[in-house]
């Protein structure tokens, strides 16, 4: 059994599906923090069989859960604090994202006049559709459970 | 300070108002004739569309106020690269609202972020063209009394005809309303529009290949052009083109007073014979196109005639 030991202050987020560790620390630009992270592919779970970890030592302000959210919202946030579970932060679809996505429509007005931000907004959250403000190009969660 | 992007950004009963207001403007044009004295409506216009941009200058000149604009992207500062949100910000400074035509989805919507008059979208690509929209039912309320209870045949390119689609959007807010979708196999309504809008709303609808079977219980037929711009496969536009073709032996099937409207320009869809049937509406529909035109400038420009 591989052995991470625990963290200081930061967060760990479990129940991520298997494979998508390595997407989410570049969605939530992890690459970018001075800070140390685990990443933890294919770790047993009772609930989901296989599931990946992110063990992140940072302050916890520095995670955009919004973006967390858009991603997968089925995701458990645990707060750390001296090495020990503080609280669990609840994830919500969030109703627009801001350059996260890109528009895939060739005729978007988004794709010739790029200082456009890229945004999506939350038309249907039973069926976690998005579509772009400016064309209405629909965009379904590819990570939808 | 208020926009028009798309048909929808009205409820049911600032379209009653509105439309009121363009049948008053129908009835009392002189009463309107000096509402707009010194304003100015900016036309920018992308791309080409001489009936559009005619219609809103026929309508701010009706009102007695003045145009200016551009009316292709060549004659624009767009040819020297200049931004969509760039140039209203100075279109704003020449006029008091803006109409804008743009081959682009959401053109007009950036513009509206950016500008400091009304803006309306005079159409984005194939995403939204409100005016059209208005114009349709002011037409059928006009000619009919009534926007409820009434069977409307909506027939020909139905995949890619976006006044189709925001027609039925709009018409699905009114009570009794059924449809009945006429086109070839190939130009069906898109899924989105059959599944998100009519079966999510229980609007009952049929859809039929025949435009002889459809006539008879129709009380609206909304006739529509193939266009070729659609088509990546010419072969495929040159079958489907000349698929429906309404004429005087066809309209004998309908009802005495169903009413014939098309966004034009028609090609061969509508036969010209067809012209001289009282129940024709499609030219009528371009007047009605003036007068709502006008309604909404006054609406956006929130100038009240007494």
């Amino acid at each position: 059994m591989l052995n991470i030991s625990g963290i200081q202050e930061g967060f760990v987020l479990d129940h991520i599906q298997p494979g998508m560790s390595l997407q989410l620390y570049h969605d939530l630009k992890l690459d970018q923090l001075d800070c140390t992270v685990a990443i933890i592919k294919n770790a047993k779970s009772n609930k989901m069989g296989k599931k990946d970890i992110l063990k992140v030592e940072c302050p916890v302000e520095s995670l955009d859960l919004d973006i967390l959210g858009f991603i997968d919202h089925n995701i458990t946030v645990n707060v750390i604090q001296d090495n020990s579970i503080v609280s669990k932060k609840e994830l919500h679809l969030p109703k627009q994202v801001k350059n996260v996505i890109r528009c895939k429509n060739p005729r978007c007005i988004t794709s010739i006049e790029q200082e456009l931000d890229q945004i999506f907004v939350l038309t249907d959250a039973e069926k976690e559709i998005y579509r772009c403000k400016y064309c209405e190009e629909k965009y379904t969660n590819p990570n939808r459970r | 300070m208020r926009h028009l992007m798309n048909p929808l950004d009205f409820s049911v009963d600032e379209l009653d108002k509105l439309l009121d207001l363009a049948n008053d403007i129908e009835k009392y044009p002189e009463k309107y004739a000096h509402a707009c004295d010194g304003k100015k409506l900016a036309t920018c216009f992308y791309e080409p569309s001489t009936r559009t941009r005619l219609s809103f200058e026929a309508a701010m000149l009706n009102l007695g106020g003045s145009v200016l604009g551009f009316s292709s992207a060549d004659s624009s500062s767009a040819a020297k690269g200049e931004s969509v949100s760039d140039t209203i910000r100075v279109i704003s400074c020449y006029a008091d609202i803006c109409a804008i035509r743009h081959p682009k989805e959401g053109a007009a919507l950036v513009a509206s972020q950016k500008s400091l008059i009304p803006v309306i979208n005079a159409g984005d690509g194939g995403h939204q063209h409100p005016t059209q929209t208005l114009t349709d039912l002011l037409t059928i309320r006009s000619l009919s009394g009534h926007l409820d209870n009434m069977t409307i045949g909506l027939c020909g390119d139905l995949k890619f005809g976006r006044t189709v689609h925001s027609l039925i959007n709009a018409l699905i807010r009114y009570p009794g309303i059924r449809f009945v979708l006429i086109s070839p196999e190939e130009l069906r309504i898109p899924s989105y529009i059959r599944e998100d809008v009519l079966r999510a709303n229980n609007i009952p609808f049929t859809e039929v290949e025949r435009l002889e079977d459809a006539m008879p219980e129709l009380n609206i037929l909304y006739m529509t052009r193939v266009q070729k711009e659609r088509f990546f496969n010419e072969e495929d536009y040159i079958r489907l083109k000349d698929f429906y073709v309404l004429t005087k032996s066809k309209m004998e099937l309908a009802k005495k007073d169903m009413l014939v409207l098309h966004p034009l320009p028609r090609v061969n869809e509508i036969s010209v014979e067809v012209d001289d049937d009282p129940r024709a509406a499609y030219f009528k529909q371009a007047q009605y196109g003036v007068y709502v035109r006008m309604a909404l400038i006054l609406t956006l420009l929130e100038i009240n005639v007494e």
